[in-house]
């Protein structure tokens, strides 16, 4: 069983029973998980964490699912490596990188749809669907698959065609919708509202969003149990940015690492940064803005939780910045020259903002920092066609020799 | 009738502009303001909107021409 209370609005704290809804009827405000704290105290310890699998259902006790139905397709407990050599070029002897790349559908995104979908089954819905342009259909799809549930992914009808291949392999039902971006945003809202359908991120939401606090769970355990100094995590819907903080608190208040003063820093893409924007002028309000960015997974105009991650920021003294268009590709180089890790461009973003926190004094050399690597680079390789240069050679050895003399030549210059 | 959930952000021009009022006068629909925060340079609300469909889609349209931003109240659905 669950250790969930009731859901509650995060705006004018009424509480609700635990139901496939998301919205409070009174202010329209979003609704929350809460959790019976006391419960969760009595029974959950390092040693039980320790006991159970190697995956994000370790923790279960802090997540909002019976885990009889979770399923398992092991998601989770992945990699944080100590980044030395990155670490080296930044200024940073304490920089780890958590890459969640290598998850079952290569994104972070499988721990929101594992909370998203076992839920989902416990609510009787035979139907799981949601809006994607990328990582989430994938996640989505399999685990629709994997739970032998239909699957709807809705996207833009001028979408890549190779963008929503990973999702159709796992038998979803593709919907290309006639119309842009605002307008798919609206019909699926209204689908939501309308249909007996699990949609992941709206009628689901409170449910998945928890998913991404494994991600603190995570990390402070592989630290040894204790809270990093700083975290870089990217911004898109705010959501995985102040999970992981609502992670780290829950850690602290159930005693299972000593404190928590981590500051939270926010990196989005210059082409789709409303809660950068926000924090820069110095306001909770959240501007919405029309994306236009090469990391397509962080376009997100109007982000949900773009109030609460200001919020997060100021209580954590943490900041957000911006990662230039033109230095995400450089991120990505950057990551995979220095650590062997490939990342899509998002992960992009979240060097370039690394670098710029680095360089301006705001993580110290001796903080230890963890920058979240959130989706792979085989997902957005586009991204990355102009920086790639092969040397071409005849199948002589003085050819090889000169094409060789040749690209070095023109590396150094 | 169809019932509607929405937010509006105002720019900074149409802060002063009675356009919620306007929304009801204009067109047959009932609005419930829900949420809301107005400062001098923009301003938010969200509100519940009464009326038939194609009223609705009206409205919305014509607000939509004034320059406000209309959104789900859910936010940005559609995600990478």
């Amino acid at each position: 069983m669950s250790h969930v209370k009731c859901l509650r609005c995060r705006e004018c704290g009424t509480e609700y029973p635990v139901e496939p809804i998301y919205v409070c009827d009174f202010c329209f405000g979003p609704l929350e998980v809460a959790y019976d704290y006391d419960s969760i105290a009595r029974v959950i310890s390092h040693e039980s964490i320790a006991k159970g699998p190697l995956t994000m259902w370790r923790y279960h006790d802090l997540l909002p699912v019976d885990v009889e139905m979770a399923l398992d397709m092991g998601t989770g407990f992945t990699p944080l490596i100590h980044a030395k050599n990155l670490g080296g070029k930044l200024g940073l002897n304490k920089l780890y990188i958590k890459n969640d790349s290598v998850n079952p559908t290569f994104s972070f995104k499988d721990r929101v749809v594992a909370t998203a979908s076992a839920k989902a089954l416990e609510f009787e819905f035979d139907t799981l669907a949601c809006a994607s342009t990328g990582n989430l259909a994938g996640s989505v799809s399999a685990h629709g698959a994997k739970a032998g549930m239909d699957t709807m992914v809705f996207f833009p009808a001028d979408l890549e065609r190779g963008k929503i291949l990973g999702a159709g392999i796992y038998g979803a039902t593709l919907v290309a919708v006639e119309g842009n971006y605002d307008q798919v945003n609206r019909l699926c809202s209204e689908l939501a509202d309308n249909h007996r359908w699990a949609f992941v991120n709206i009628n689901m939401r409170p449910f998945y969003s928890e998913g991404s606090k494994t991600l603190a769970y995570e990390v402070a355990e592989q630290l040894g149990w204790r809270a990093p100094d700083v975290c870089v995590v990217p911004g898109a819907s705010g959501s995985l940015f102040t999970k992981i903080w609502k992670g780290l608190k829950e850690l602290t208040d159930l005693g299972l690492i000593e404190k928590n003063d981590t500051r939270m820093h926010m990196a989005q893409a210059e082409g789709c940064s409303p809660i950068a924007r926000a924090y820069e002028e110095g306001t909770p309000h959240v501007r919405p803005v029309t994306p236009n960015t090469i990391a397509k997974s962080l376009a997100i105009g109007n982000p949900a939780d773009g109030f609460y991650s200001i919020q997060t920021i100021q209580d954590s003294h943490g900041s957000a910045v911006i990662a230039p268009e033109d230095e995400i590709v450089e991120g990505i180089q950057l990551l995979a020259e220095t650590e062997g890790i490939f990342t899509e461009t998002a992960g992009g973003v979240v060097i370039s903002g690394l670098r710029k926190l680095a360089l301006s004094g705001a993580i110290k050399p001796d903080d230890v920092t963890v920058a979240y690597i959130t989706g792979n680079g085989l997902k957005t390789q586009e991204a990355i066609e102009g920086v790639i240069n092969p040397v071409f050679t005849s199948p002589s050895y003085n050819d090889f020799m000169e094409s060789m003399a040749a690209h070095t030549n023109g590396k150094s210059q | 009738m169809t019932r509607r959930r929405i937010k509006l952000t105002f720019p900074q021009d149409m802060v002063k502009e009675p356009l919620i009022h306007l929304l009801g006068k204009n067109f047959e629909i009932v609005s419930n303001i829900r949420r809301a925060d107005v400062r001098e340079n923009m301003g938010w609300v969200v509100l519940e909107l009464d009326g038939e469909e194609h009223e609705i889609e009206r409205g919305l349209h014509w607000i939509v021409e004034s320059g406000v931003r209309v959104d789900p109240v859910s936010g940005d659905v559609v995600e990478g």
